[in-house]
């Protein structure tokens, strides 16, 4: 298991490549500082990171997991609108066949949401205060989960 | 006046400090180290252990403070400040449909707030209707939802637009609101030449920080200064333009950043009026300023003032601006959201209030107080009513309103602000080699400065350099919530409805002909757009018709991605 993380953001199984990451503003919302720092520390931590800039529809982050043929797809929402938009990109994603991805969200997200967006298959919500190490270490964590036959996307 | 005393009194404090490093610094610190090995601003500039007139051997009090209410108003804009009139009170309001916000305005106007100033929802701030397959989810979230006059009608129900004045944070479409503003106030009665208040109108912090743009940079540029000119005309107490560095702040930049690219922006619209024919005297002291204030006390009143003098230099030396009014950097403030914490929610009023008093001492014209529970969701009623008293307990309690600039004169504040400006302006010069603000913009410098300050932040907490209390240190394991406020999820459901019941009985024939006009307007190169834009709104055109239209012409702006 140590030996398996000990090559920093690589994933097993598909010949070490670099895990792939997909960072995504669903939404008008025009927040995106936590996106971008994100995405950096995950670049930083060794992993391949596409940012999709703003103003993106479910549809076209699904569409862009699936061209980039990501392992993560990191949601971002500052303007309450994660309601309805990350139960749809995981409902987009399981469309396209893709439902294995991992799906993590963040922004300013009530505690009293985080359960139904868990329930609709956001495995984890990072909200303001997280740092990105722990991101980094639940993205690890979870990839090498579903590398030993864990279920990370659907159910 | 000679320098010889001067320099012998240089001399002399010169003899006394290196005797006191010597004898009485040495000792203790041969015994006690100091707590770090070198003391930083949040911005990162180096503070001395203590300042004394060394620090201020190049600085000349009539040059560089002079008095208040006179060039370059380093000490303030009025010559006496507080004592003749307190900082308008102005607290962001808007959530929800126009009827909930009315409500939330009538109450804070009772609670004795003295300015309103309205949040519209994104789909409003980026052009779309709320029957926009966009708008899904966003309805009534951010702010409040208008389509079309009828919601500023309900939005304004009971409060007379000749006795408010009234902010408005909208930006690409801020041609659009304004004139429907226009529009209720003349079936009020209200006078147009006495109207008071902002549109943000702002675009050019759109593309680097907040992300509200509809239109590309030359088109947005374009409606920008034909709003100048149309206030100019008719509107001549409005201010046209809060020229922003409120997000560039919480987008990431430091101090002297956010200073220097929103006095970059404003050289930008400046130029871009003068260049389509507008006098500088006429529209520029009716620019506005808006800036965020942040945790870092001291390095924020000296922020304030030093970009107050750098605007009336800048003004007066550089764009040659005749009249004292155009030289006013006149500014809004904010205390900073990004220094909320979601943990330990009530030690938010603490920093707000920090970051409050900073705004006052920097000698602010008008005040938002965030409220504590902003980490978490939208402010509910009793947590903006606290933000409020915050600034009626520093305006009425504290005393720091009633003398001018209290703070001028430190040996601290003097130098910071001597040195934030000097830096801003550095960056000013670099901005200006790289072809101006647009063209810096354009090229992704800004953006690139901004999001490298943001990430040096977000290490710096992670690897404990910078505490946030509540976060990284003195954490508590539970978490209490406060009662949070809960947007009507059938808002989105109603709007649409109403929106679809005033589409059915406007007079559309009516519409599609002035929308027309505003096609023609828009596409002749220099036609005045805000007529066409009153006419069409006063048929309950809505937003995004108006909008669409002027899309079709303009063609839409892309952040490419690649500046992730």
């Amino acid at each position: 298991m140590a030996g398996r993380e000990s090559e920093a953001g690589t994933r097993e199984g598909a010949g070490r490549r670099p895990v792939r990451v997909l960072v995504a503003k669903p939404g008008l919302d025009g927040h995106d500082r936590g996106a971008k720092v994100v995405a950096r520390a995950l670049r930083d931590a060794g992993m391949e990171v596409v940012y999709t800039g703003l103003r993106q529809t479910p549809e076209t982050i699904a569409q862009a997991a699936v061209d980039e043929d990501v392992d993560v797809v990191g949601l971002s929402s500052l303007s309450g609108a994660h309601r309805v938009l990350f139960p749809r990109v995981v409902q987009e994603l399981r469309k396209r066949g893709r439902g294995d991805v991992l799906v993590i969200g963040g922004g300013i997200i009530p505690a009293a949401d985080v359960a139904a967006l868990e329930e609709a298959g956001v495995r984890a919500v990072f909200g303001p205060g997280s740092s990105t190490s722990e991101i980094v270490d639940f993205i690890r964590k979870a990839l090498a989960g579903r590398d030993r036959g864990e279920v990370v996307g659907e159910e | 006046m000679t320098d010889r005393p001067r320099e012998t009194e240089r001399t002399g404090l010169r003899e006394a400090r290196r005797r006191w490093e010597e004898k009485t610094l040495a000792k203790v610190l041969a015994r006690r180290p100091e707590r770090r090995e070198r003391f930083e601003t949040v911005s990162g500039i180096e503070l001395e252990r203590v300042y004394t007139p060394t620090e201020l051997a190049g600085h000349d009090y009539l040059r560089d403070e002079g008095f208040p209410g006179e060039y370059p108003f380093t000490r303030g804009v009025q010559p006496t400040m507080y004592r003749g009139r307190l900082w308008t009170m102005r607290q962001y309001a808007g959530f929800g449909s126009a009827a909930e916000t009315n409500q939330r305005f009538r109450y804070l106007l009772e609670q004795g707030q003295t300015g309103l100033s309205v949040a519209f929802d994104l789909p409003t701030q980026v052009g779309y209707d709320s029957d926009h397959p966009m708008a899904e989810g966003e309805v009534g979230r951010v702010g409040v939802a208008i389509d079309t006059l009828a919601d500023m009608e309900t939005l304004f129900e009971g409060i007379p637009l000749s006795e408010v004045s009234t902010s408005m944070t909208i930006n690409a479409p801020a041609s659009v609101l304004l004139a429907m503003y226009i529009v209720l106030a003349e079936r009020q009665g209200a006078p147009l030449e006495r109207l008071s208040g902002t549109v943000q109108n702002d675009i050019l912090k759109e593309y680097v920080a907040r992300g509200t743009y509809i239109f590309p940079p030359g088109p947005s540029m374009r409606l920008v200064t034909d709003l100048f000119a149309y206030c100019a005309e008719h509107l001549p107490t409005w201010n046209t333009i809060s020229i922003s560095g409120y997000h560039i702040r919480e987008a990431g930049a430091t101090a002297v950043q956010e200073v220097a690219f929103t006095l970059a922006n404003g050289l930008a619209y400046v130029e871009a009026a003068v260049a389509a024919g507008l006098d500088v005297d006429v529209f520029a002291r009716r620019l506005s300023f808006f800036l965020g204030s942040h945790i870092d006390f001291l390095e924020e009143v000296a922020k304030f003032r030093a970009a107050r003098r750098l605007w009336a230099r800048l003004m007066r030396e550089r764009v040659g601006a005749k009249d004292p009014r155009s030289w006013m950097f006149r500014f809004h403030t904010q205390t900073a959201g990004s220094s909320l914490t979601a943990q330990q929610p009530l030690n938010n009023i603490v920093r707000t209030t920090l970051e409050a008093l900073a705004a006052v001492l920097g000698g602010t014209q008008s005040l938002h107080t965030n409220s504590f529970d902003e980490a978490l969701a939208l402010p509910s009623e009793e947590s903006v009513m606290v933000a409020l008293r915050t600034q009626q307990i520093l305006a009425h309690e504290s005393g720091v309103a009633d003398s001018v600039d209290p703070l001028g004169g430190s040996y601290l504040i003097e130098s910071l602000t001597d040195r934030i400006e000097a830096e801003a302006m550095d960056y000013i010069r670099e901005i200006d080699r790289l072809g101006g603000a647009v063209a810096a913009i354009e090229k992704g410098f800004i953006q690139r400065e901004i999001e490298d300050s943001a990430y040096r932040h977000q290490k710096m907490v992670e690897d404990g350099t910078r505490t946030v209390v509540g976060v990284n240190e003195f954490v508590t394991g539970e978490h209490k919530v406060p009662p949070l406020l809960e947007v009507d999820p059938e808002v989105e459901e109603r709007q649409r409805r109403n929106l679809a019941a005033v589409k059915a009985r406007r007079d559309a024939e009516a519409v599609r002909a002035r929308l027309e006009a505003l096609r023609r307007a828009a596409q002749e190169p220099g036609a005045p757009l805000m007529p066409a834009i009153i006419e069409a709104v006063r048929e309950y055109a809505t937003l995004g018709e108006i909008c669409g239209v002027l899309r079709e012409v303009f063609g839409e702006y892309r952040a490419s991605a690649a500046q992730g």
